[in-house]
């Protein structure tokens, strides 16, 4: 649910990075932390267990520019992806204006890259929400690794919508940007249908 | 859509800022911000100036939605109330209608009991304002500021 404020001119909009276990999430927000100018950005904060797996969220704010005289500033989440954090997922799923699903493009996490958009749907529609509906784009992360995928199964596997899909190894930041950018401006479509 | 878009307008701004400037003095308090349940900050006023306050709203609303699932688990409504007291500066946190939540920071020149009192009556006026806020969003006709966005103003902002 984006927040418009009219008095300081400014629309809110939170981005919510999903998907399974060690696919990805932080290091997208990490680069694009890193790469950010430092005054269109705030403080990244991560709340992370010791072995700096994410425990609860991690957030980024981000400022993009105007738009006809109101700042966008996007929240970027990221979920806890190991499964048994579930509840504190659904919690970060409220209010969300659009997703990124980062995929594991490697062979052994297949199975968990399609348990995980199950989960995302059903957390979603117990929100009130429903992927078809909401913005929503995928990442095929990792694609520099040996034991990728094809992407062509990726896309049979996760993308029956045909919603848009980068390749991507955030590593490095190939792709990172190319994502944040397509699902930013599916958001801003919809607010400008009035969603 | 779940929840109706959240949107803030001057007049209601304004009368939420004067709750909250109010609040500061009455309460003795350092900082005093509200935010809503997404983690976005609708106002703040005190000591604001070396508080990085977008990370605390942000963690604020994490903190109340955490606690929110555990109250759910314990077929509690909500805990609306929470306090962490530090050694320098405490904090006092409460859920206001539940829908936003009222943030106040405070050090040894006030007292819990002062905080509470305080915080309870600007609650209720706060709940009052936002209940008003809300009829007056969902009133038909008032059309989105973005509706006349076009699809170039949308690649104007990826363009640097």
């Amino acid at each position: 649910m984006s927040f418009i404020n009219y008095m300081a001119r400014e629309i809110n909009c939170k981005i919510v990075y999903y998907g399974p276990g060690l696919c990805g999430k932080t290091t997208n927000l990490q680069y694009i932390y890193e790469r950010t100018n430092p005054d269109a950005k705030g403080k990244m904060i991560s709340l992370a267990t010791e072995t700096e797996r994410t425990l609860f969220f991690d957030f980024l704010p981000l400022s993009l520019g105007e738009i006809r005289g109101f700042k966008t500033r996007f929240h970027l989440y990221t979920v806890p992806g190991q499964v048994f954090y579930d509840a504190s997922r659904k919690l970060i799923l409220k209010g969300v204006d659009g997703v990124i699903f980062v995929a594991d493009s490697q062979m052994e996490r297949l199975e968990a890259n399609q348990e995980s958009v199950e989960n995302l749907r059903t957390n979603l529609a117990e929100q009130g929400y429903s992927l078809e509906k909401i913005p929503y784009v995928i990442q095929y992360n990792k694609r520099d690794l040996p034991n990728v995928v094809s992407v062509e199964e990726l896309r049979s596997l996760l993308n029956p919508m045909t919603v848009p899909d980068f390749e991507a190894n955030a590593r490095s930041g190939t792709g990172v940007f190319d994502t944040l950018k397509a699902v930013s401006k599916l958001v801003l479509n919809e607010l400008k249908r009035g969603g | 859509m779940v929840n109706p878009q959240m949107v803030m307008y001057e007049e209601e701004f304004n009368q939420i800022q004067a709750v909250v400037d109010r609040l500061v003095r009455e309460a003795n308090a350092k900082v005093v911000f509200i935010v809503d349940k997404n983690g976005q900050l609708i106002a703040a006023s005190g000591e604001v100036e070396n508080i990085d306050t977008t990370s605390l709203a942000s963690l604020t609303a994490g903190n109340i939605a955490a606690t929110g699932g555990i109250a759910k688990l314990l077929r509690e409504n909500e805990f609306a109330t929470q306090f962490h007291e530090g050694e320098r500066a405490n904090i006092h946190i409460q859920l206001v209608g539940n829908r936003v939540i009222l943030v106040v920071i405070f050090d040894s020149k006030s007292s819990l009991g002062l905080v509470r009192l305080r915080v309870r009556k600007a609650s209720d006026e706060l709940n009052r304002i936002f209940e008003a806020l809300l009829s007056k969003v969902q009133e038909p006709g008032g059309d989105s500021p973005f509706a006349e966005i076009t699809d170039e103003d949308i690649d104007n902002l990826f363009n640097d």
